[in-house]
C-alpha cells in the first residue's frame, strides 16, 4: 500500500474504567443498546461484525472529537485515514483497486454506524466512496489503477462536482464547458458547494463537451495542481464544518482526455449512477443520527425531573418516544430495502432509492429535531450532542437531490406507466 | 521455535449494557441482552496475534467454551487474527454451572491435544471477576505462569513476563511451555478490517464436546442467590470536626 500508516489501534479499554472516564452526563454512550430500534437485528453474523467495527470506531475515534471538529471547522485528515485503514475508503470499490468490495447494504449499515460519532465527517466519507466507486466503475483500467488505490488508502481524498451557481436541480443545463483541444480538454466555469473543494485531491468534474442537455455531459477527473484550477472562500455553513465546502473555478484548465471517464456524452448516466448509491449513503448518515438521537432524549427522560417525577413518567413524552422510534425502523427498513434492490440491479431500485433518501431525511430529521425539544433548554446549548445531529443532517434533506427532486422521480415513474 | 498459541475468549454481557438481576435470584437477565467478547480476552487475542505477525509463534487458536452463540465470539477473534478456532460446545445446565476449574480442565486438555507452546487468556471476566482460569490450567499442566502480564517478550527457550502486582511492576523469567494472562496495559486490541472480517469467514471453527478431551464438568459450586448490591445510603452533613469525631466514636469506627 502506497500510504504507510503505524498499525492502527484502538483506544484502551477496560469495562468499569471506560464507563467512568470520560464520559459527561449530556454524552451518552451510544454503544447502548435498546431492544427494538436496535440496527443490529435482521443482519448476518458477517454484517454484524462490519457494523461492531464501525461503532466501535465512530465511539472512540469520533465521537469524542465531533464537538471540536464542528467548532473549529477541522478537516479531521488522521482520523479518516485511520478509518481508511480499516476499509472504509473505499467500501463498495473492487478489491483488486485496493477496495472492500462489500455490498450496498453492508455500506448502508457501515455509514449508519459511522454516523453516531459524527455526521459531517461519515457524511464527507460517502461522497469519498461515491467518487472512488464512479472511477472504480466507469474508469478504464489504467484509470482504476491509477486513482482508485491511493483513494480507497485516503492517501489521496476526492469530491464530486456537478453543482453550479445556476444548475442546481437543474442538473442537467450544466454550464461548465470543456473543449477539445488536441489531447486536451480546456475547461470553463464553476461548480459551487462542492464538498472538500480546496482540501481534497481528485475531482470528479461533470461538464459540457457537446450539445445542450443531458446528453452533452461527460465526466473528468480534475487533479489538484492543474494550473487554471482555483477555489473560492470557505463557506460558513449551519452545519457538516467537519468539511469544507468552496467553490470550484476553472479559468482556462487544461484536463488530458486520457482523464475522461467513459465516452463523451456520457457524464451524466454517470453522474446519476453515483448518486443514487451517494443518496443511500446520505440517507444511512440520517439514519444513524436519528438513532443516536433517540437513545440521548431516551436517556435525559429517565435522568431530568420535573413535578416531581421523571419526564419519562409523562404518557405524552412515552408517545413521543414510541413514534420517534416507530420511523426510525420505518425509515431504516427503507433505506436497507433501497440498498439491497440497487445491489441486485433490480429495475424499482432507482425509485426505491429516491424514496428511501426522500422519506429518511425528512424523518430522521424530524426525530433529531423531537430529541432536540426533549432536552428543553439545554437541547439548545452546544455542550449537548443533540444540536448538532440536528445542524447536520438538515442539508441531507437539501443536497444529493433535494427531496422536491426525489419526489420528481418517483412521480415520474408512477406517472409513465 | 515458533509454536502454537492457544488463546481463551469468553463471549460476556456487554460492558456497557446495565445489568439486571433475575427476580427469582438465580442470577442475572442475560435474554435478549448484548453480549461480546470480554475486554481482557481481546487483549489477549492481539497479543498472540503479535507474537505470530513477529514470527516469534506460527499459529493462533482461539477456543470458546458455551453454547452456539460462542461461535460469534470465536469469529471476532478470527478477524482480529486468529488463524482457526475451537468451539467447546457447553450448553444447558453445564453451561449455567461453568466456572473457572471446569474451563481450565478444558483449556489443559486442548493445551496438550493441540500441543501448544503458550496458553493465552485475559486475567478474569467480566461477569464472574474471578480471576482463577489462567492460574488453574497452569497447575493441572505443571507450567510456569505469568500473570497480569503488563509485557511479554520471548527470551530465548522462554518468555519475560512484566507483571502489574500490588507493589508496582515484577519482571519474571518463564521456560515455555507457559500460561500467560493479560491485563488491561499489555496492548491496546486492533480494530477488525473489513477485509479481515471477510477473510475470518474462511477459517475453520472445529466443534468439540467436554466428554471428547476427557473432561467432566460437574461443579463443586452451588450458587445460593444473586442480589443486587444495597443501596447507596445518604450521608449526613455535620457541623463541625468535634461533631464529625462524636458521629464516628458513636458508630464505633473510632
Amino acid at each position: 500500500m502506497a500510504f504507510a500508516g503505524k498499525l492502527f489501534t484502538r483506544a484502551s479499554l477496560g469495562s468499569y474504567i471506560c464507563r467512568t472516564r470520560g464520559l459527561t452526563a449530556n454524552r451518552v454512550h451510544r454503544r447502548h443498546v435498546v431492544s427494538c430500534i436496535d440496527p443490529s437485528l435482521g443482519l448476518t453474523d458477517e454484517q454484524k461484525e462490519f457494523q461492531k467495527v464501525a461503532f466501535d470506531f465512530a465511539a472512540n475515534e469520533m465521537a469524542p472529537h465531533m464537538a471540536e471538529w464542528d467548532e473549529k471547522e477541522m478537516f479531521p485528515v488522521d482520523t479518516m485515514r485511520k478509518a481508511a485503514q480499516l476499509g472504509f475508503g473505499g467500501i463498495y470499490v473492487q478489491p483488486e483497486t485496493g477496495g472492500s468490495g462489500l455490498s450496498r447494504l453492508d455500506t448502508s449499515i457501515i455509514f449508519e454506524a459511522l454516523s453516531t460519532g459524527c455526521v459531517s465527517t461519515t457524511a464527507y466519507i460517502s461522497i469519498h466512496n461515491m467518487c472512488a466507486w464512479m472511477i472504480d466503475t466507469f474508469g478504464s483500467e489504467e484509470q482504476r489503477h491509477r486513482y482508485c488505490p491511493q483513494l480507497c488508502s485516503m492517501e489521496k481524498f476526492a469530491s464530486y462536482c456537478l453543482t453550479e451557481p445556476g444548475s442546481g436541480s437543474d442538473a442537467a443545463s450544466l454550464l461548465t464547458t470543456a473543449k477539445r483541444d488536441g489531447d486536451h480538454y480546456v475547461l470553463n466555469g464553476s461548480k459551487a458547494f462542492i464538498s472538500g473543494a480546496g482540501d481534497t485531491d481528485v475531482y470528479v468534474v461533470m461538464c459540457r463537451t457537446g450539445e445542450k442537455g443531458a446528453k452533452g455531459i461527460s465526466c473528468l477527473v480534475v487533479e489538484k495542481g492543474t494550473p487554471g484550477l482555483g477555489f473560492g472562500k470557505k463557506e460558513r455553513k449551519v452545519g457538516w464544518n467537519s468539511q469544507p465546502t468552496r467553490a470550484v473555478i476553472f479559468e482556462d484548465c487544461a484536463v488530458p482526455v486520457a482523464n475522461r471517464l467513459g465516452e463523451e456524452g456520457q457524464g451524466f448516466t454517470i453522474a446519476m449512477k453515483g448518486l443514487n448509491g451517494g443518496r443511500i449513503n446520505i440517507a444511512s448518515c440520517s439514519l444513524g443520527a436519528a438513532h443516536a438521537s433517540v437513545l440521548l432524549a431516551r436517556d435525559h427522560l429517565k435522568v431530568r425531573k420535573q413535578f416531581g417525577e421523571p419526564l419519562s413518567n409523562s404518557q405524552f413524552l412515552q408517545f413521543k418516544l414510541a413514534e420517534m422510534a416507530t420511523r426510525l425502523v420505518a425509515s431504516r427498513l427503507m433505506v436497507r430495502q433501497a440498498a439491497l434492490a440497487l445491489q441486485e440491479e433490480r429495475q424499482d431500485a432507482v425509485t426505491l432509492c429516491s424514496m428511501a433518501k426522500l422519506f429518511a431525511t425528512d424523518e430522521c430529521f424530524a426525530i433529531c429535531n423531537q430529541s432536540l425539544q426533549m432536552h428543553g433548554g439545554y437541547g439548545y446549548l452546544k455542550d449537548y450532542a443533540v444540536q448538532q445531529f440536528v445542524r447536520d443532517i438538515r442539508v441531507h434533506q437539501i443536497l444529493e437531490g433535494t427531496n422536491e427532486v426525489m419526489r420528481m422521480i418517483v412521480s415520474r415513474n408512477l406517472l409513465q406507466e | 521455535m515458533a509454536g502454537r498459541v492457544l488463546v481463551g475468549v469468553k463471549r460476556v454481557i456487554d460492558y456497557a449494557v446495565k445489568i439486571r438481576v433475575k427476580p427469582d435470584k438465580t442470577g442475572v437477565v442475560t435474554d435478549g441482552v448484548k453480549h461480546s467478547m470480554n475486554p481482557f480476552c481481546e487483549i489477549a487475542v492481539e497479543e498472540a496475534v503479535r507474537l505470530r505477525e513477529k514470527k516469534l509463534m506460527k499459529e493462533v487458536i482461539a477456543v470458546s467454551c458455551g453454547p452456539q452463540q460462542c461461535q460469534e465470539t470465536i469469529r471476532t477473534a478470527l478477524a482480529m487474527g486468529a488463524d482457526r478456532g475451537i468451539h467447546v460446545e457447553v450448553s444447558g445446565k453445564d453451561y449455567e454451572n461453568l466456572g473457572p476449574l471446569q474451563v481450565s480442565k478444558i483449556m489443559a486438555a486442548l493445551a496438550k491435544k493441540e500441543e501448544a507452546s503458550l496458553v493465552i487468556v485475559g486475567k478474569q471476566a467480566i461477569d464472574g471477576d474471578c480471576n482463577q482460569t489462567g492460574q488453574m490450567t497452569a497447575a493441572l499442566l505443571d507450567w510456569p505462569q505469568g500473570t497480569f502480564a503488563s509485557e511479554v517478550s520471548v527470551d530465548g527457550d522462554g518468555l519475560k513476563v512484566e507483571r502489574e502486582i500490588d507493589g508496582g511492576l515484577e519482571s519474571v523469567r518463564i521456560k515455555m511451555p507457559a500460561v500467560v494472562t493479560a491485563d488491561l496495559r499489555l496492548n491496546e486490541p486492533r480494530y477488525a478490517t473489513l477485509p479481515n472480517i471477510m477473510k475470518a469467514k474462511k477459517k475453520k471453527i472445529a466443534s468439540v464436546k467436554p466428554a471428547d478431551l476427557g473432561v467432566e464438568l460437574t461443579s463443586r459450586l452451588e450458587i445460593l442467590a444473586v442480589e443486587d448490591p444495597p443501596q447507596r445510603q445518604s450521608g449526613v452533613k455535620v457541623e463541625s470536626v468535634q461533631d464529625l469525631v462524636t458521629k464516628l466514636r458513636d458508630s464505633g469506627t473510632l
